[in-house]
């Protein structure tokens, strides 16, 4: 681990200043993964800012019904919050499910999100990585790619030398029900506050797998909100994994439905453990829309989105098996939440 | 509302640390099993290896490094956490109890009389982690807070629900004991909480 | 025959005596020594798998504050013996396997001393690597000997014309995959060389054969070595053997005199340096009558070792004598590659070589139409196939039946049934472990301030060493368990061997009722405050008329979701037949520990070896998997209470790898039993039942 200079500022917008003022410099919240990568030499600051003790540790209510999560918020605290557990069980299921007691109880709302691949190669500086050191190329073609992309990556096998190329996959639960839940983030940086979609806070490697998020250098997560769901929606988490406990999702599902009538009236879906970036399954929620709440329109849905699905082939048979995997998880979630159909 | 710099911190109590100068080195203060301890560390330096190097207590046990064992398992102001993941320089002030910590010596908690009872342990290398982290879990369950395994989230939370075997099994899985004494921890989780296993 | 120890205090159900020290987290570790003005160390690892170091530029290193030297291949000392290449640490240019030890940095504190390592900037002149296990590779070649020391291949009868001619044949390629031994506490030194003498706080599963290693490598005398263990983090096999860090240690040491060294290897570093199980690949072909007696039993064995050092995994040689059979071939060839050392692992050869056989006996079976516990039976040998001599105790079927009763095997649901979400199913195997005893092992026993003392170099990896020799000892000296007190873990007591292969037990307990009788004989009963006796392990009186080992059956529960293919195993059960039990504590302790790890093979373990780049692409904990608790159900172990007269003073078996040997079987076989779906490739994961889902 390379040195760098520890600063804790009084204030979030002293936090800003002090990393916009340094290009190499980074937040530090929970520090279960920045931790992690300053031993692995993935991180390498100059600088390290303590916001740990800054940001809100609240969960308040909105006045529209929605509730504001600050950004202190640890994981633990999060799923036990009575609002979360009786209005967002998708949010609640999703974060018990993620990591461990021990590592919930430090990893926050803020931070959560902002957590790294677990792409073995990213992690090992040894290997060659785009992600991790632009143009140096991607290691996990043709390479262990049980926990990579199968959705927003190029219909042809990608270039494992090409400096755009990078099948990694977003690791956080968590975040993929906040990508259902429709979340709004409340961001802080050197420019003035800004709202993101927090569907659109993630993205996908386009030209330069090295960006995780929009989030620009000195822009800090301060909370998240989540608006009100409308009566008679019922939500879900489903993670499917090696382990029983305490490891990463081959595939996830988190599932926002209301039926009347046995239609499907409002629905939501993001996927897990298939992408760049936590995956909202617009296509599937299109298809699901107003049709039968059956177990055929699921596997329509499904078949609709995962249409454009790429199976990356490596090492133990690649990773082909997450697109059936991933077929009847959702198909199952969506079943389970809808018993009238 | 912000969190104030205090929240959550032991007595000691942490101060603003500047960005400038840019220094690698910062001085803290901790209470480590009830004991004030001052001294200047490497801002690279976690939690473990500042009371395994620096402060000579070697109840936490380093197995992975990387947050993916559970073997360096402490109470951090009172709650459940791991040191290998934790910059000492960022928990100034904090409170730390590690499994020696637990009882004044020649005595026992209620948890290392279970761990001892059950034999849930073997090479012992994980058993300081797994005894601080069944204390949490024990805590946790006090709070009503729900696990993965909890059949319906919106029901409270209590020792009679939340003390089955799948539920200790999920609490405990932060912790590897690669002796695999799995089915003696889950008792002794159970007898320290009260529950006849 | 031997008469055996009454048992008084062995039988009894005794608290670990060092379980405070455990639960407090205050028994001190190898790297955990206290020692004044600790240096650390950390060492530089090739990154290319094969090649030569062409340069080393340390200027960066060495120019950091704290940092005390930098040893290179270029700079390092010259070793007495480099015959072991394993140990050979810095002595060469030569790349042999990515990760390799190239170097190592000593510094004030271990923060600078990764600092300064990663600094380093070494220059290869790589070259093409070779590290892909086949049975298609041409170069594959037959060992010498296995690592057992048992010959490579054996033949009996005519397996082809067997084959030819059988109502029934059956011909399989099963494997196992790659496994890190990964112990809880990673592999650490304290080393200390002061004066010309040298001392290492290790972390080994013998003080005394690790003390002999260094000082063959250093061309040290052994008394000026002296290494000090009093507790294990756990082992597995994976410190049997010193490995190349215990070396690197000694040498930054040595190069630092005066100043402890502290070397813990990372977790990841320990997917290269540490040892790990080959795979294996199994080529099983049975032939069997309508009735299902055995008319043929082979397996093809083929898999690796590193071009280093030859470490041939015994796999085949648990087929030699499990059933009968007239017709018989075990066969074993090698690829030796570009790769880390490979080495002792949790009964070693016979957990990987009851996988294939023990499935393919089920497969036999469901082809017959006959039970599997039947199938078995029937094919019991009277005596063993392998040498043709009278078992010492052979009391699997008495296994089998036993645990089909207490497993409730006779309601077992049938294949495919469906419980609500999940598909259930049961299965069964056999497990075997030979009984095996080391030539050498001496203990002293004193009496002293009123209490008996021995003393023996031996070795607790958490096996309940500690608790469990003065059982032994306070019955062959007649006396109440606590009045003795037992003393392991460091050269200055006698010299005792390795605690592996389930030898531990049987070895130094055999010195210790050896050392205690001498002290009767010697002393009588009223013994004065210092008399002292010391003896050895009599293998002059070793039983060579029998055959020995140990058995067991085991039984799984596996439930598979209709859904996803998740895999659940609510229930373990196994019945072993293994000896005299000293303290049912602990023994339980070790067969569930071993079946648990069992199931972690079963379900989880799988070291993914990247030959693109030649290392193993899953190092660290989070991506290569163990059983976590919620992996864990009801996992039961029941013993037969068996008296052998035949294997040494106590009685014993040895029961530290047994557990782990044929769960993997059971659960796989369970499998099938619930999916319809034979999955002879481990790990069993979710993927490879998915397109047989309902």
């Amino acid at each position: 681990m390379k040195p760098f200079a520890y600063a804790r500022p009084g204030s979030v917008a002293e936090a800003v200043r002090d990393v916009t003022a340094e290009p190499n410099a980074v937040f530090l919240a929970g520090g279960t993964n920045l931790v992690d990568h300053l031993k692995l030499g993935v991180a390498r600051p100059e600088l390290v800012v303590d916001v740990r003790t800054l940001t809100s540790r609240e969960v308040s209510d909105l006045p529209d019904g929605g509730i504001r999560v600050g950004a202190s918020v640890t994981n633990s605290e999060l799923a036990a919050d009575r609002r979360v557990r009786e209005r967002y069980p998708v949010l609640a299921q999703a974060l018990l499910s993620g990591a461990t007691g021990q590592l919930r109880n430090v990893a926050t709302t803020g931070g959560n999100p902002l957590q790294r691949t677990r792409c073995v190669y990213f992690q090992d500086v040894t290997t060659a990585c785009n992600k991790r050191e632009p143009g140096s190329g991607c290691s996990a073609v043709g390479g262990y790619t049980r926990y990579h992309a199968v959705l927003g990556v190029p219909a042809a096998l990608p270039d494992a030398t090409a400096p755009e190329t990078c099948t990694a996959t977003h690791p956080s639960d968590m975040a993929v029900a906040l990508a259902a839940l429709d979340a709004q983030v409340q961001v802080l940086g050197p420019a003035g506050a800004r709202t993101v979609p927090f569907v659109d806070l993630h993205r996908l490697p386009g030209d330069d797998p090295s960006r995780d998020t929009v989030l620009e250098h000195g822009e800090l997560i301060t909370a998240i909100d989540l608006p009100p769901l409308p009566a008679g929606v019922r939500s879900a988490y489903r993670k499917v994994r090696d382990r029983a406990s305490y490891a990463f999702a081959l595939v996830s599902v988190a599932a926002v439905v209301a039926v009347e009538d046995g239609q499907v009236a409002d629905v939501r879906i993001a996927l897990g453990g298939v992408a760049h970036k936590p995956w909202r399954a617009t296509r599937a929620e299109q298809a699901l829309s107003g049709r039968p709440a059956t177990v055929d329109s699921y596997r329509a849905a499904v078949a609709a989105e995962l249409a454009g699905a790429q199976p990356q082939p490596g090492i133990d048979g690649g990773n082909g098996f997450k697109i059936p995997l991933l077929t009847r998880a959702l198909v199952a979630t969506l079943r389970d939440l809808t018993p009238e159909a | 509302m912000s969190n104030s710099s205090t929240s959550g911190v032991g007595s000691v109590g942490a101060q603003p640390v500047p960005a400038r100068p840019s220094t690698m080195d910062a001085e803290i203060s901790l209470r480590v099993d009830g004991e004030v301890r001052r001294l200047t560390v490497d801002t690279r330096t976690t939690l473990l290896d500042l009371l395994r190097e620096r402060l000579g207590n070697t109840s936490p046990k380093k197995g992975c490094d990387h947050g993916q064992c559970g073997a360096c398992t402490v109470l951090l102001d009172g709650e459940r956490a791991l040191t290998c993941l934790a910059l000492a320089v960022a928990y100034d002030g904090a409170e730390i109890t590690t499994a020696d910590g637990l009882a004044p010596e020649g005595e026992l908690h209620p948890v290392q009389q279970a761990f001892l009872d059950r034999d849930a342990f073997q090479c012992g290398y994980c058993t300081p982690g797994q005894i601080c982290s069944a204390v949490g879990v024990l805590d946790e369950v006090g709070r009503g807070w729900p696990s993965h395994v909890t059949e319906d989230l919106t029901a409270d939370v209590s020792v009679d629900t939340a003390l089955t075997h799948d539920e200790v099994a999920e609490r405990m899985s932060g912790n590897l004991c690669r002796c695999a004494a799995y089915v003696n921890i889950v008792p002794a989780v159970q007898q320290a909480g009260g529950v006849q296993a | 025959m031997t008469d055996l120890l009454e048992p008084r205090a062995i039988g009894r159900d005794l608290v670990r005596r060092d379980g405070v020290a455990k639960v407090r987290g205050t028994a001190t570790y190898a790297y955990e020594t206290p020692v004044d003005r600790p240096a650390y160390a950390f060492p530089v690892q090739a990154t290319v798998a094969r090649g030569r170091v062409t340069a080393m530029d340390t200027t960066a290193a060495e120019a950091l504050d704290g940092v005390l030297v930098v040893l290179t291949p270029f700079t390092a000392e010259r070793l007495a013996s480099t015959e072991d290449r394993e140990y050979a640490v810095l002595q060469s240019d030569e790349v042999a396997f990515r990760g390799q030890l190239v170097g190592v940095v000593v510094a004030e504190t271990s923060e600078l001393a990764r600092q300064a390592a990663d600094s380093v900037v070494v220059t290869y002149d790589e070259r093409p690597h070779d590290t892909e296990l086949s049975v298609d590779r041409d170069d594959l070649y037959r060992p010498d000997a296995l690592g057992d020391g048992a010959e490579s291949d054996t033949s009996e009868g005519d397996v082809a014309a067997a084959m030819a001619a059988a109502e029934v044949t059956l011909e399989h390629t099963y494997s196992t995959a790659m496994y890190h031994n990964n112990p809880l506490e990673p592999h650490a030194t304290t080393a200390l060389w002061d004066g010309g003498q040298l001392v290492l706080w290790d972390s080994t599963q013998g003080v005394h054969p690790d003390r002999a290693a260094v000082c063959e490598v250093f061309g040290l005398a052994e008394d000026q070595v002296r290494v000090v263990c009093p507790y294990v983090g756990g082992g597995f096999g994976a410190k049997g053997e010193p490995h190349a860090n215990v070396m690197l240690a000694t040498m930054a040491a040595r190069a630092v005199p005066g100043r402890p060294v502290k070397l813990a290897l990372t977790r990841q570093q320990m997917f290269t340096l540490a040892g790990y199980r080959t795979p294996t690949i199994q080529q099983v072909q049975l032939a069997a009558d309508h009735r299902g007696r055995l008319q043929a039993i082979a397996i093809d064995v083929v898999e690796q070792t590193s071009r280093v050092k030859e470490f041939a995994e015994q796999t085949g040689v648990p087929t030699r004598m499990m059933y009968a059979s007239p017709n018989r071939r075990t066969t074993h060839r090698l690829a030796a590659l570009d790769v880390p050392v490979n080495s002792w692992m949790r009964a070693p050869g016979e957990c990987p070589g009851m996988f294939g056989p023990e499935v393919a006996l089920d497969e036999l079976a469901e082809t017959l139409g006959i039970d599997p516990i039947q199938l078995r039976i029937r094919n019991e040998p009277e005596v063993d196939p392998e040498t043709g001599k009278p078992w010492s105790s052979r009391h699997l079927v008495e296994c089998l039946r036993e645990g089909a009763q207490r497993f409730g095997w006779a309601d077992r649901p049938p294949p495919r049934h469906r419980d609500g979400d999940w598909l259930v199913g049961t299965g069964v195997a056999s497990s075997v472990y030979p009984t095996q005893r080391m030539a050498q092992s001496t203990a002293i026993v004193r009496y002293e301030d009123g209490r008996y003392v021995a003393e023996i170099g031996a070795a607790d990896l958490g096996t309940g060493t500690w608790t469990t020799l003065p059982q032994i000892a306070a019955d062959a000296l007649g006396v109440p368990v606590e009045d003795v007190e037992v003393r392991i873990g460091d050269t200055r007591y006698p010299i005792a061997s390795v605690a592996g292969g389930s030898s531990g037990m049987n070895t130094w307990g055999s010195a210790v009722v050896e050392a205690a009788r001498t002290f009767r004989e010697k002393f009588g009963r009223d013994p004065a405050d210092g008399d002292e006796a010391e003896n050895s392990v009599d293998q002059a009186a070793q039983d060579e008329d029998h055959a020995p080992y140990a058995f067991g059956a085991q039984f799984a529960e596996v439930r598979v979701h209709a859904d996803t293919g998740e895999l659940r195993v609510p229930r373990l059960l196994g019945v072993f037949a293994a000896g005299r039990i000293i303290n049912p504590r602990t023994a339980r302790s070790q067969f569930v520990g071993g079946m648990t790890m069992g199931l972690s093979m079963a379900l989880h373990e799988n070291s993914v070896w990247d030959d693109r780049i030649g290392q193993v692409a899953n190092h660290d904990l989070a991506e290569y998997h163990i059983t976590v608790n919620a992996d864990v159900g009801d996992v039961q172990a029941h013993w037969l209470d068996e008296h052998d007269p035949y294997v040494n003073a106590m009685g014993t078996k040895g029961i530290g790898e047994i557990g782990i040997v044929g769960t993997a079987a059971a659960v796989v076989n369970a499998v099938h039993r619930a999916t319809g779906v034979r999955v002879r490739h481990l790990p069993v994961t979710l993927d490879k039942l998915l397109a047989d889902l309902p």
